[in-house]
C-alpha cells in the first residue's frame, strides 16, 4: 500500500518535473506541460498511473480552492466593488449565451431537449485552474481582457450552484439524489426548508466574513508568536481546508468560500506570510490536477471516435470563442483585450467533469454521450496553451498595453517599487521617509506588535520573514525595484541579499552595516550600497560641534561632507585589504589623510581651504599683472 | 522718515574674507538695520522661504552684499532669489508685495575700478554687469540704487586699510537709513560712493581715492 503510494507519487512528481520544464523552455507554459505528461503517464499511454486518477483529481482539486484564496488575498474589496459590472454583465451574458447557442446547436443536431440544455451549461463553462495559471504565468491577468476573464470566472463559480441544482430538474421523473454525487459528500441542509437553507448560507459567509475581520489577528497575532514557522503554515491550510469544509456542508462551492475569505483577509498585516504559506500547496496541487486531467483523456475511446470528437472540440472552442469575443466587443474592450478575454475563456472547464457526473447519474445524458463529452472537455483544455502562445507572439501587444495602463492592475493596491526588511531603529525612519515622498513601500518585519503599529500609522505592513524566498516573492520582489535590508543580523542580510540576487537578479539591494567590519563583509561580497548606520549622525555631530567652536557654518558643513566622501572612499579601498597583513597600516594612511597629513600633495583639508581661496589671485593683483 | 534697512550678507567663506568682514562690523550696530547672513542661516541651502519675504516685508530697503564673483553673487544668493522672489509674491499680477521698495548690491571685486570700463579687461561697467539685479528689481516694481563698491579688494591687507572703506559704508547706510540721500540722485548714480564722496567728505574723499587710484 505505501509502497504504491510511493511509486504513485513518484510518477507524479517526475512527469513534472521533466515535463514542465521542457514545455515552459518551448515556450508553451506549464499547463499544457501538465496535461501532456498526465496524458503519457495516464493509463492509454505508459499506464504508470491508473484508475485511480479519479480520486487523485477530486484532491487535486483542491489546488483550485487554494488557488481562488490566493486570488482572493490579492483583491482587495474595494477592487472587487469596480469589478461588479464585468462580473455580473459580461459573467451573466457568457453563461447563457454560450449555454443557449451550444443547446441550439445540440438541438439542430438531434439531440433531444434535456441532453441539449445539460450539454449547454456543461459547455458554457471554463477552466478556472487553466485560465487563471496561464495568465498569472504570462502576467496578462493584470490587463483588461485578463480581469474581464476573471471576473467572468468568478461568476461562473457562482453560476455553477443554480447549475447544480438544475441538474435534476432536467432528469425524467428523478428529483434530489444529485447534489451527493456532486459534491461527494453529504449537506447538511438536507431536509431542511428553502428558507433554512438560505440562512445557512447566509450565516456561513456571515462567520467568513466576521472571522476574517475580528477573529484573524488575535488568532494570527497567537499562532505566529509561537515562533515556529510550520505551525503557521499549518494553521494557514488548516484556514482553507476548513473554509472549504464550511462551504460544502452549506452546499456553496469550497472555491467560492476560500476567494471570499481571501478577500476578507486582503488587508490584513499576515496576507505575505498566508501567501508565502499556501502558495507552493497551491502550484503542486495544480499541477497534479492538471496531469490528472491529462491522465484522464481516454485515448481508445477518442481513437473509436476520432473524426467526431475532434470536430466537436474545435466546434465548441470556436463556438465559445465566438460569442466571447462578442460579449467583449459589445462590453467595449478593444479588439486586442477582446481577443485575449475570447482565447483565455475557449475551452471547456473542470466544473464540466462534476456536472457530466451528476448528469449521468441522473440520466440526463447517456454513458456513452458523457465520456463523449468528457474527452471533449480535457481536448478542448489542450487547445488552450497552443492558443495563448499564438496571442503571446503577437507583435509585443501585451507588454506594451501593461506599460500604458499601470492603473488596470487587478493587484488591489500599486505593487510597492521597494520592499524594506526590517523595521525597526534604522527601517522606520526610512520607510516613513519614502512614505512621506509617495513611493509605495512594502514593509517585512518579524514583529508582530511592531508590525501591527505600523499599519496603525499607515504604512503597508506585514509580518513576515524576509529570508525565505516565498515571502520576498509575495511581498512583490518579481516586481520592486528596490530591496532595502535594514535588520541587524549582518549573517542574515547577507543571506537574504544572496538569495534576492539570485532570484531576482534586477533588484537593486541597500544593506544595513552595523559596524566598519560588517561593512568590509558586505562589500566584499559583492554589495554596492552598504549603509553604516552610525556614520551620519556623527558626522552631524562633528559638524554641529565645529559650528558650536566658532566655524562658519558653511564650512562646517563643506568639512562634513567631504569627510564622508572620503571616509566612503576609504572604507570601501580598505575593504579590499580585510584581513591582510598590512590592513592596520593603511587604515592609519587613510586616517593620517583625513587629518589632513598629504597624499598626492593634496590632504583633505587642503581640498576644503582651497575653495574661495585667493591667494594666487592676490598675488598676482599685487603684482598688477591680472589682465586678459 | 526713516527707513529699514536689511542687509542680506552673501559669503561662503568669510573667514578669508579681508573687506567684508570689515563692512559687515560696520553695519551691525546701525539702528533699523538687519543684518541677515545667509550662509550662516542656510548652511544646508535649505532656505525658509516664508521667514524670508516676511523679513522682506518688515523692510523698505534691501541690500545684497556679497564679494563680486564671477560678475554677480556666491551660489546661495542665487539660490535666494531663484526660491524667495516667487511668482504670485514678487512680481506677476498678484505679486505686488515688495513694489515701492529699493534694492541695491554692496560688492567687493577683485581687480581695479579702471577694469570696469569698456576700455578695462572687464569690458562693461559695474551697472552694466549688475544689471541683471536692476532687471529683477524692476520687475518686481522695486527701484534699483546704485551699488556700494569696494575695489581692488585683493590688495586690502589688513583692518587699518579696510577701516575707510568700513566707514565710507557706514555712512551710506546711515543716510539711506535717515533718508539723508537723494534716492533719485542714488538711483541715477554709477556708483554709491560717488554720491558720498561727492556730498563733501574730506577724509572719506581723501582715503577713498587713495584706495581707488
Amino acid at each position: 500500500m505505501s509502497g504504491d503510494f510511493l511509486f504513485q507519487a513518484f510518477v507524479y512528481l517526475a512527469a513534472a518535473v521533466i515535463a514542465v520544464p521542457v514545455a515552459k523552455r518551448l515556450g508553451l507554459g506549464s499547463v499544457l506541460g501538465y496535461l501532456l505528461a498526465g496524458a503519457v503517464i495516464g493509463p492509454y499511454v505508459l499506464g504508470l498511473v491508473g484508475g485511480a486518477s479519479g480520486d487523485v483529481m477530486h484532491f487535486a482539486e483542491f489546488g483550485v480552492v487554494m488557488m481562488l484564496f490566493l486570488i482572493g488575498l490579492e483583491l482587495q474589496p474595494s477592487l472587487l466593488w469596480r469589478l461588479r459590472l464585468p462580473i455580473l454583465g459580461m459573467g451573466s451574458a457568457q453563461v447563457l449565451i454560450t449555454a443557449g447557442v451550444v443547446g441550439g446547436v445540440a438541438l439542430l443536431l438531434g439531440f433531444p431537449a434535456r441532453p441539449s440544455i445539460a450539454l449547454g451549461l456543461v459547455f458554457a463553462m471554463s477552466s478556472t485552474a487553466i485560465v487563471l495559471q496561464s495568465l498569472q504565468e504570462r502576467g496578462w491577468l493584470k490587463l483588461r481582457g485578463g480581469q474581464a476573464g476573471f471576473s467572468v470566472l468568478l461568476f461562473q463559480d457562482i453560476a455553477v450552484i443554480p447549475m447544480l441544482a438544475l441538474m435534476p430538474l432536467l432528469a425524467t421523473g428523478v428529483v434530489g439524489g444529485g447534489t451527493e454525487a456532486a459534491h461527494g459528500s453529504h449537506s447538511l441542509l438536507e431536509g431542511l426548508s428553502a428558507w433554512q437553507q438560505t440562512l445557512a448560507v447566509l450565516a456561513a459567509g456571515g462567520a467568513v466574513i466576521v472571522g476574517g475581520r475580528f477573529l484573524s489577528r488575535p488568532v494570527f497575532r497567537f499562532i505566529a508568536g509561537a515562533r515556529l514557522p510550520e505551525v503557521f503554515t499549518a494553521f494557514a491550510l488548516l484556514l482553507v481546508v476548513g473554509i472549504s469544509l464550511l462551504m460544502s456542508l452549506v452546499g456553496l462551492s469550497p472555491a467560492l468560500g476560500a476567494f471570499l475569505a481571501g478577500v476578507v483577509l486582503a488587508e490584513s498585516e499576515y496576507r505575505h506570510e498566508l501567501e508565502g504559506d499556501i502558495e507552493p500547496f497551491k502550484g503542486l496541487l495544480l499541477g497534479l490536477f492538471f496531469l490528472s486531467v491529462g491522465a484522464s483523456v481516454d485515448f481508445p475511446f477518442i481513437r473509436e471516435h476520432l473524426g467526431l470528437i475532434i470536430a466537436a472540440t474545435l466546434g465548441i472552442v470556436t463556438l465559445k470563442i465566438s460569442v466571447l469575443l462578442g460579449i467583449a466587443r459589445v462590453f467595449q474592450r478593444r479588439w486586442s483585450d477582446a481577443f485575449l478575454f475570447a482565447l483565455a475563456l475557449s475551452q471547456v472547464g473542470e466544473f464540466a467533469f462534476v456536472l457530466l457526473a451528476l448528469a449521468t447519474n441522473l440520466g440526463v445524458l447517456t454513458a456513452e454521450w458523457s465520456r463523449g463529452a468528457v474527452a471533449v472537455t480535457a481536448l478542448s483544455m489542450m487547445t488552450t496553451p497552443p492558443l495563448l502562445m499564438l496571442l503571446a507572439k503577437w507583435p509585443r501587444r501585451a507588454a506594451a498595453e501593461q506599460n500604458e495602463r499601470p492603473m488596470d492592475t487587478i493587484e488591489p493596491e500599486v505593487p510597492g517599487k521597494v520592499i524594506l526588511a526590517g523595521f525597526g531603529r534604522m527601517g522606520n525612519i526610512i520607510g516613513r521617509f519614502l512614505q512621506a515622498n509617495g513611493v509605495p513601500t512594502t514593509v517585512l518585519d518579524t514583529n508582530t506588535e511592531l508590525v501591527e503599529g505600523v499599519r496603525k500609522v499607515g504604512l503597508r505592513a506585514w509580518y513576515g520573514d524576509a529570508s525565505r524566498l516565498d515571502m520576498l516573492r509575495a511581498a512583490g520582489a518579481e516586481h520592486a525595484e528596490l530591496l532595502i535590508i535594514t535588520i541587524s543580523d549582518t549573517a542574515k542580510i547577507r543571506a537574504i541579499g544572496d538569495m534576492a540576487r539570485k532570484h531576482f537578479p534586477h533588484l537593486k539591494i541597500m544593506a544595513r552595516s552595523r559596524k566598519r567590519v560588517d561593512a568590509y563583509e558586505l562589500i566584499n561580497a559583492g554589495f554596492d550600497h552598504v549603509y553604516r548606520e552610525t556614520l551620519g549622525t556623527s558626522i552631524d555631530m562633528g559638524a554641529d560641534a565645529l559650528h558650536m567652536l566658532g566655524f562658519r557654518a558653511y564650512h562646517a558643513r563643506r568639512a562634513a561632507l567631504a569627510f564622508r566622501k572620503h571616509n566612503e572612499a576609504a572604507m570601501r579601498d580598505l575593504a579590499k585589504h580585510w584581513g591582510s597583513k598590512n590592513y592596520f597600516e593603511l587604515l592609519r594612511a587613510k586616517i593620517e589623510e583625513a587629518e589632513n597629513l598629504v597624499r598626492g600633495g593634496a590632504s583633505l583639508k587642503d581640498q576644503i581651504d582651497a575653495a574661495w581661496d585667493n591667494e594666487s589671485l592676490r598675488d598676482e593683483a599685487a603684482k598688477g599683472t591680472l589682465r586678459r | 522718515m526713516s527707513n529699514r534697512i536689511l542687509v542680506l550678507f552673501a559669503h561662503p567663506a568669510l573667514e578669508k574674507s579681508r573687506v567684508n568682514r570689515h563692512l559687515i562690523h560696520a553695519v551691525t550696530e546701525i539702528p533699523g538695520v538687519t543684518f541677515h547672513d545667509l550662509y550662516e542661516e542656510y548652511p544646508d541651502f535649505q532656505i525658509d522661504v516664508a521667514r524670508e519675504q516676511e523679513l522682506l516685508l518688515a523692510h523698505d530697503l534691501i541690500v545684497m552684499q556679497h564679494p563680486f564673483y564671477w560678475y554677480s553673487g556666491p551660489a546661495l544668493l542665487k539660490e535666494w532669489m531663484d526660491l524667495v522672489l516667487e511668482h504670485g509674491f514678487a512680481y506677476g499680477h498678484e505679486g505686488k508685495a515688495l513694489r515701492g521698495k529699493a534694492l541695491m548690491n554692496a560688492v567687493t571685486t577683485g581687480g581695479p575700478r579702471e577694469a570696469y570700463d569698456h576700455e578695462g579687461y572687464n569690458r562693461f561697467t559695474m551697472r552694466e554687469l549688475l544689471s541683471p539685479f536692476d532687471q529683477t528689481a524692476y520687475l518686481c516694481g522695486m527701484r534699483y540704487l546704485a551699488p556700494f563698491v569696494v575695489h581692488r579688494s585683493l590688495v586690502i591687507r589688513d583692518q587699518d586699510e579696510a577701516a575707510p572703506h568700513a566707514a565710507l559704508w557706514r555712512k551710506a547706510l546711515k543716510a539711506l537709513s535717515d533718508g539723508t540721500i537723494d534716492l533719485d540722485a542714488a538711483a541715477a548714480a554709477e556708483r554709491l560712493n560717488d554720491l558720498l564722496v561727492d556730498a563733501g567728505n574730506a577724509p572719506l574723499r581723501g582715503n577713498d581715492a587713495e584706495v581707488l587710484s
